[in-house]
């Protein structure tokens, strides 16, 4: 049952995708529709999976690197959905849902079978320490399609190649609020994310910071992302600037996450 | 008389070019008293807009005559004439008719139907009967471009269905701002141009309008026609940062706005996008400010590929502008052959009644006595006899003013008779046209 809601994800994600990248370069209505109307099929499909997963090992499914990926991506189809409704923009999935499908594809690489629960990991604080963290990469994850969307747009603007892939994205002001948006939930997402882990850290190894990687290296995105939001709003890092910006935050987010986990041994080494 | 075209456009030349060959409206007299001077040529009207620079002449040797107007133009700008020909095109005879009469109508525009070219040629025609260089040819020949163009407005959608650059500045801006409702738009400098793309972003809906002016004066007028702000001209880089669109045409010769002054002013309204257009030639904006980060600058030429996609929608609309400019071709060069027979037929007359009256001098001189009434009658002989010879080649000419032979009979008569056809005397053109 839950691999067959898995692989029914992962096919509907594919299918989507695809349409989404054919809508780039044709862009009839139709398709983008289709696109919108299959993403959030998969969607309901994933989270079915999501909370299948949930009642079988008794646990928040955020415990390994297969589970965490695919909830990544369950959280960035989540906000991609909401974003796409809220600005009308079918063109942000041929940016977005492509990563989204990656990671779940990425998470079949890892072990699957549900494991009995790592002790360290019995608590409360799980659900909500992992949810958060998950929720604020994929809407940083969505800011970063924006921002790849902005500094595409903006190299047609200057440099005048106003071809049908101009037309088709959206004004820049728009993926600039996008991108800006996302990155207003996805930075109290994170603070909460790194408060509730040292919380989680105190009751379960005794000190609320211990400088391990996956610490130290949220701290430095949380930075990133405060500089970020912080030169928006004083000296106005917008645009070209703020995109680059969101983009290497993106990156520095993926290492917090993936690199981390699989290059530098510490306490939150989960495989 | 033959027409003659020789020019550049946007179709040949970039705007770096263009500017070069444009001419100042308010020095035209120097220029064109220049082309009238020129041997072969009879008559010239200049036109120049930001968009083409045009002459239209009549000469009686057509590639003489072409050589001589890009000779002119190069010598007039200092540009090396190997630099300039290959922008330039030259048309003459019906293909010259036919471009005047598809520019006029805004079928050659960058932005075909484009409503500003009529006014632009009416201006530059303006200035030829100002400063006398055009003469009855050319006063026709647009006369006649004008009514085609009004034709062409009437009878055809190409015209309210025009995208003019106006609108296109409009749809990028949208790509730019998304929503223009809470945008201002900055006018330096007036001119038409300028002032109807403002009228479109005002139509489109934007939050405000400031206008600024090297004469304070006509930029209160602008503004209070705008419901907008007059600016001080002194003043504009105290302002400039308000605003998100700016649309400039003034007729500065050197650049007024430099990347170092937009550095500093994009700062001051925190990054946020700004969308320049410079309508102006020569242009008022350094393109180097494109460079500027959040800045996007355009010029009339950059305009085009927005409005490129529109153009297959107005193909059609145009295929119905194009035959009419046909037609009137047609009717144009009949009026210009029946202008052609005449004078010759007048020249040849006059020649050979110049001979006829030189002999019969040269007759009475030597003869003594003379009956009373015998000079009347010889006068009245010779000239029946000459009238006589006339009669024939004359009909046969006038016959053939319908057909296309006439251009070859004249330019046989023209050899034979070495015939010197002088400028028609205005009344007998006058006389010619009914």
């Amino acid at each position: 049952m839950n691999a067959l809601l898995f692989y029914c994800t992962l096919g509907i994600y594919l299918v989507a995708t695809a349409i989404y990248l054919i809508y780039l370069v044709k862009p009839r209505d139709i398709l983008g529709r289709a696109a919108h109307w299959l993403i959030s099929i998969g969607f309901i499909v994933h989270c079915a999976f999501t909370v299948n997963r949930f009642m079988e090992s008794g646990h928040t499914p955020i415990t390994n690197l297969h589970e965490s990926l695919s909830f990544f991506s369950l959280a960035v189809i989540g906000v991609f959905i909401i974003f796409e409704r809220k600005y009308r923009v079918f063109i942000l999935g041929s940016f977005v849902t492509p990563l989204a499908l990656l990671l779940l594809a990425i998470s079949t690489t890892f072990p699957t079978a549900i494991m009995p629960l790592n002790p360290a990991l019995k608590s409360r604080w799980l659900a909500v320490h992992t949810s958060m963290a998950f929720l604020g990469y994929a809407t940083f994850a969505v800011s970063f399609g924006a921002s790849v969307m902005y500094l595409i747009q903006s190299h047609f603007l200057k440099s005048r190649k106003l071809g049908a892939m101009f037309q088709r994205l959206p004004s820049l002001d728009t993926l600039d609020e996008i991108s800006y948006r996302c990155l207003t939930f996805g930075f109290p997402l994170l603070t909460f994310a790194i408060i509730s882990g040292a919380i989680w850290a105190e009751t379960a190894w005794g000190t609320y910071w211990s400088w391990d990687p996956k610490e130290t290296w949220s701290l430095i995105t949380w930075f990133v992302y405060a500089a970020l939001l912080h030169g928006r709003l004083t000296t106005g890092w917008r645009g070209r600037k703020a995109a680059i910006l969101s983009i290497l935050g993106f990156f520095i987010m993926l290492f917090t996450f993936l690199g981390v986990n699989l290059l530098l041994p510490g306490l939150h080494s989960y495989k | 008389m033959n027409i003659i075209v020789v020019g550049l456009s946007h179709k040949t030349a970039a705007v770096e070019i263009r500017e070069k060959v444009a001419f100042a409206p308010t020095q035209m007299e120097k220029p064109l008293h220049a082309l009238v001077a020129l041997p072969d040529i009879t008559e010239a009207v200049i036109v120049s807009t930001c968009n083409r620079v045009e002459i239209y002449a009549t000469t009686r040797d057509i590639a003489g005559g072409i050589a001589r107007l890009k000779r002119f133009l190069s010598e007039y700008h200092n540009i090396p004439l190997e630099t300039l020909e290959p922008h330039l095109y030259s048309y003459h005879g019906e293909a010259a008719t036919r471009h005047v009469f598809r520019v006029a109508s805004s079928l050659d525009s960058m932005v075909v139907g484009e409503p500003q070219i009529l006014g632009q040629i009416k201006t530059s025609y303006g200035y030829a009967a100002e400063y006398k260089s055009s003469g009855i040819i050319l006063n026709r020949f647009l006369h006649k471009a004008f009514s085609v163009a009004k034709r062409v407005r009437t009878e055809t959608k190409i015209a309210s269905s025009a995208v003019s650059v106006a609108f296109a500045a409009v749809e990028l801006a949208k790509k730019i701002f998304g929503d223009l409702s809470d945008k201002t738009v900055m006018l330096i400098g007036a001119g038409e141009m300028c002032e109807l793309a403002a009228k479109h972003f005002i139509n489109t809906g934007v939050r405000g309008v400031m206008v600024t002016n090297r004469t304070f004066e006509r930029a209160v007028k602008l503004a209070e026609e705008f419901d907008g702000k007059a600016v001080n001209y002194e003043d504009l880089f105290d302002h400039l940062h308000k605003a998100d669109i700016i649309l400039s045409s003034t007729g500065a010769p050197h650049f007024i706005i430099k990347p170092k002054d937009m550095e500093d002013v994009i700062r001051r309204r925190k990054m946020r996008p700004m969308f320049f257009i410079d309508i102006a030639v020569p242009r008022d904006i350094d393109p180097k400010v494109n460079d500027v980060e959040n800045i996007y600058l355009y010029t009339v030429d950059d305009l085009n590929g927005v409005v490129a996609t529109n153009l297959e929608q107005r193909s059609k609309e145009a295929e119905k502008a194009e035959a009419i400019v046909e037609q009137e071709i047609g009717q144009f060069f009949k009026w210009l052959s029946s202008l052609e027979v005449t004078p010759t037929i007048v020249a040849l007359r006059g020649k050979f009644d110049e001979i006829r009256r030189a002999e019969l001098a040269k007759t009475l001189a030597s003869w003594k006595e003379l009956p009373p009434d015998a000079e009347k009658k010889l006068e009245a002989l010779t000239s029946a006899i000459m009238n006589k010879l006339l009669h024939q080649p004359t009909s046969v000419l006038k016959r053939t003013e319908e057909g296309n032979r006439n251009d070859l009979y004249i330019d046989a008569l023209r050899n034979l008779f070495e015939l010197e056809t002088t400028r028609p005397a205005e009344e007998d053109l006058g006389e010619l046209e009914e």
